[in-house]
């Protein structure tokens, strides 16, 4: 069972996980993953926006859902990101992987995220007193990546 | 006989604004489009890490041939974290 979607409205993580896990009924776990917008205590981010590009984000999202399912034996798979803007403290992503073993699911659900995180084509940028300003990419996201070599 | 420009990230605030239509004469390789931009705007453009797609697939900017009805986006670099 694979559900990956954009969302361009506020989603509710724990009610998607009701649904995901009665829909995976053979498995024997399930590892989720909510990604929230950052609440610092200080920060001056009042917002935070993701602008996809509609051709590539979502089957870009599909073939990267289909990629973990060749290498780990996954019964249900579950992507949902947000779009548009967002407030501090707000979901932006979930993502959940079932299996009949637990290592499986948490290897799946860490490949999924490190792959979302800087491969995906989303582009973010935050707001602050100054005004809206581009997030440029960072270097952890291509060493996160390289734990992955060895995945086809 | 327009061609769409679409600019993401921060290729959005150079070009100041997210979609710009040119009218163009016929199909045009990508040099002939970006010299008609803001010279700062299309060395940005050049740079070997803005990745190009042609009517929603990812093509090598040097094949690119565009003309009317055509849409041409222009991808930085993802965010990441």
């Amino acid at each position: 069972m694979r559900d990956v979607r954009l969302a361009t409205a506020p989603f509710d993580p724990h009610e998607e996980m009701r649904q995901f896990s009665q829909r995976c009924g053979d498995a024997g776990g399930i590892v989720s993953f909510t990604g929230l917008v950052r609440e610092e205590a200080g920060s001056e981010v009042e917002g935070l926006e993701l602008r996809h590009f509609e051709p590539l984000t979502l089957p870009g999202m599909t073939d990267l859902a289909a990629r973990t399912e060749a290498h780990w034996p996954l019964t249900g798979t579950l992507v949902i990101h947000r779009v548009g803007v967002m407030k501090p403290g707000e979901p932006i992503v979930l993502v959940a992987c079932a299996a009949r073993h637990r290592r499986d699911a948490f290897e799946a659900a860490d490949f999924l995220m490190d792959h979302l995180k800087s491969r995906a084509w989303f582009w973010k940028r935050e707001k602050t007193a100054d005004g809206w300003r581009w997030i440029e990419p960072r270097e952890a996201d291509h060493s996160d990546l390289a734990r992955w070599n060895a995945v086809p | 006989m327009a061609l769409t420009l679409l600019f993401l990230g921060k290729l959005e605030d150079m070009a100041g604004a997210a979609e710009m239509t040119l009218d163009v004469p016929g199909k045009l390789a990508l040099p002939a489009i970006t010299e008609r931009l803001d010279p700062d705007l299309a060395v940005a453009i050049a740079s070997p890490d803005i990745r190009v797609a042609l009517n929603g697939t990812l093509v090598s900017p040097s094949n690119v041939m565009a003309g009317d009805g055509d849409e041409l986006a222009f991808l930085p670099p993802v965010s990441g974290g």
